[in-house]
């Protein structure tokens, strides 16, 4: 499994709210909450991604409000993977039942510049800059989290056990 | 080595003997919530399971607080849902409009949550229930639609930072003035993974209602959880609020802390968070540009309880809301706003020229009851005070206290009851 696009680069404490504002939260549907993904610090955002994009942030990625639209937003918008230096819990575990992958690595965070094309190996956790022409080590999931995102979610893997 | 009073907790619903920070479990859950926002992606969730029905249905709490009474169609659907949904699996702690409140001054309150427990709640403010002595954390959806198939989560286990807190709180000083020093101390990934264990003997010198609004904003240092010990305050609250029975749980003497923190209550000034991040600390006398407000919030599942109003009507107390100033007061349960009016606040609050709301998480974030203009700023007892959360992305948000709120509404800038 790997992840391969542009970057779209952020900074420290993106915050849920800002990911997707309270006031589009009257929805579930899912590509409508997507239109309106990251527009209070980022109005081209949702212009500009593509289909297998990356978003590549600092410190506390997500942290705030535990809605679950955030990540399900960032996914809908087609976005591949999310790259940060750490990330706020909730977020963290949204995101592995949801199946967006997302990777810690500070280096990565550091180094990657908006526009860098990047391509990441979800099993090893090896992040390649291919504009930079650099590699990081991010931290691969434990096990028991590999076989969640495996199973594409919380939900399926669930069912899997149950079956 | 010893464990702390989570890792206890956590290890006693798991199962196991011991565990240790890092390790992951599958616990047994005590209570699972959800809201009118988060339950709706929940219950689509579940509708994916092989599994059918609730894992108890005694075991599930459902409140729709966030934006109701619904504020429009889509928001009035979503309600439906979670209500439909409550009605099908005979939930029993459905809580309707009526009887709602917002679900952390709520829950509590009904006795639905007490010491020992683990509770996991789709609502990052899940955490409030730490300060009785429960393992409470926030999540998602997707947990919250497990948790209410299986009656368990899993969990990475948490270190922790222990805070000795001594001494006694000043007048006018209040929980929500410990907790913003503590997160400006920290910052708001200070705890990020880890538990706030709070200890030490000024404990006692802390009402139930500042321990719930501490308790209530770890998640904004980024903890999993905070947690007070159960000491008589609590058990009093316990036996007059829940028929349940309480454990409770003692860190061991060599349980391991990451870091830790004095806090000394009497050193405590008014703090105030400024825009756009809680973490962004003054005490009322770092502050030295005065600025008008546009709108006061007293209110939320921080700072909405009888404690909170206690503190805001004695201030506005023969004094009016400054012209030009809306405050908007909202008592966080029906229990809250009853014992209120017996006492005479809401009477004050409508007197002095502020408005009182039914239960409603509303204004918080920006959902309705309070939205903001273009520009304009709010002193608010709420949590966050991130961009564009209660409104306009211009719009400015300053957290403080009831009784820092109650003085601003007075004067129209931010000031402190010793300046009335």
């Amino acid at each position: 499994m790997k992840a391969n696009g542009h970057v779209f680069k952020y900074g420290d404490n993106v915050d849920t709210d800002v990911i997707i504002p309270a006031r589009y939260l009257n929805t579930t549907d899912y590509m409508e909450l997507a239109s309106h993904c990251m527009e209070d610090i980022d109005k081209d955002f949702v212009k500009n991604v593509k289909k297998g994009d990356l978003i590549v942030a600092t410190k506390n990625f997500g942290c705030g409000s535990s809605r679950e639209h955030a990540p399900i937003a960032i996914k809908a918008a087609g976005v591949s993977c999310v790259i940060a230096e750490t990330f706020a819990r909730i977020f963290y575990r949204n995101s592995i039942n949801i199946g967006l992958p997302i990777v810690e690595c500070k280096e990565a965070a550091n180094r990657i510049e908006a526009g860098d094309e990047v391509e990441v190996d979800f099993q090893t956790g090896v992040i390649v800059n291919i504009t930079k022409n650099e590699t990081y080590q991010g931290q691969p999931f434990p096990e028991f989290m590999q076989k969640i995102i495996k199973a594409e979610g919380l939900i399926p893997y669930i069912n899997q056990k149950n079956s | 080595m010893g464990m702390t009073m989570t890792q206890k907790i956590l290890a006693a619903h798991a199962n196991l003997e011991s565990v240790v920070a890092g390790q992951l479990i599958e616990a047994n859950l005590d209570m699972v919530l959800g809201n009118d926002i988060t339950s709706p992606v929940a219950i689509k969730e579940m509708e994916k399971m092989k599994l059918s029905g609730v894992f108890d249905k005694d075991k599930i709490a459902l409140v729709p607080d966030h934006f109701a009474p619904n504020k429009d169609i889509k928001s009035a659907q979503n309600s439906k849902c979670m209500r439909e949904f409550a009605y099908q699996n005979e939930i029993t702690n459905y809580f309707e409009v009526g009887e709602m409140g917002i679900e952390h001054a709520l829950l509590p309150e009904k006795g639905l949550t007490v010491a020992g427990d683990v509770i996991i709640g789709a609502d990052s403010h899940t955490c409030t229930y730490g300060a009785l002595g429960a393992f409470s954390t926030g999540v998602g959806s997707t947990d919250m639609a497990a948790g209410m198939a299986t009656g368990k989560a899993w969990f990475k286990v948490p270190s922790a930072i222990k805070f000795n807190i001594t001494g006694k709180l000043n007048p006018w000083v209040s929980g929500k003035d410990v907790i913003l020093h503590i997160i400006g101390k920290i910052g708001v990934d200070g705890a990020l993974y880890k538990s706030m264990e709070f200890m030490g003997d000024g404990i006692k010198n802390l009402t139930m209602d500042d321990r719930f609004t501490i308790a209530n904003m770890a998640i904004e240092a980024g903890a999993k959880n905070g947690i007070f010990p159960v000491d008589e305050v609590a058990i009093t609250y316990m036996q007059d609020h829940s028929t349940r029975s309480y454990v409770v749980y003692e860190a061991d003497a060599d349980a391991e802390y990451e870091r830790e923190i004095l806090i000394d209550l009497s050193t405590l000034r008014s703090t105030i968070a400024f825009p756009h991040l809680p973490e962004n600390t003054k005490t009322i006398d770092e502050i030295t540009e005065q600025f008008k407000i546009d709108q006061v919030v007293i209110g939320s599942c921080t700072n909405g309880r009888l404690d909170d109003l206690r503190i805001a009507a004695k201030v506005f107390e023969g004094h009016k809301v400054k012209k030009g100033l809306r405050c908007i007061v909202i008592p966080a349960t029906q229990q809250i706003y009853l014992d209120a009016m017996k006492e005479g606040y809401i009477k004050t609050f409508i007197e002095a020229g502020a408005i009182v709301s039914t239960p409603t998480c509303g204004p918080c974030l920006g959902g309705h009851m309070g939205v903001l203009a273009e520009e304009e700023k709010c002193v608010s007892t709420t949590n966050r005070n991130f961009v564009g959360r209660m409104g306009h992305v211009t719009s400015e948000i300053y957290l403080a206290s009831p009784a820092i709120a109650a003085a601003s509404a007075i004067t129209g800038t931010i000031s402190s009851p010793e300046q009335l």
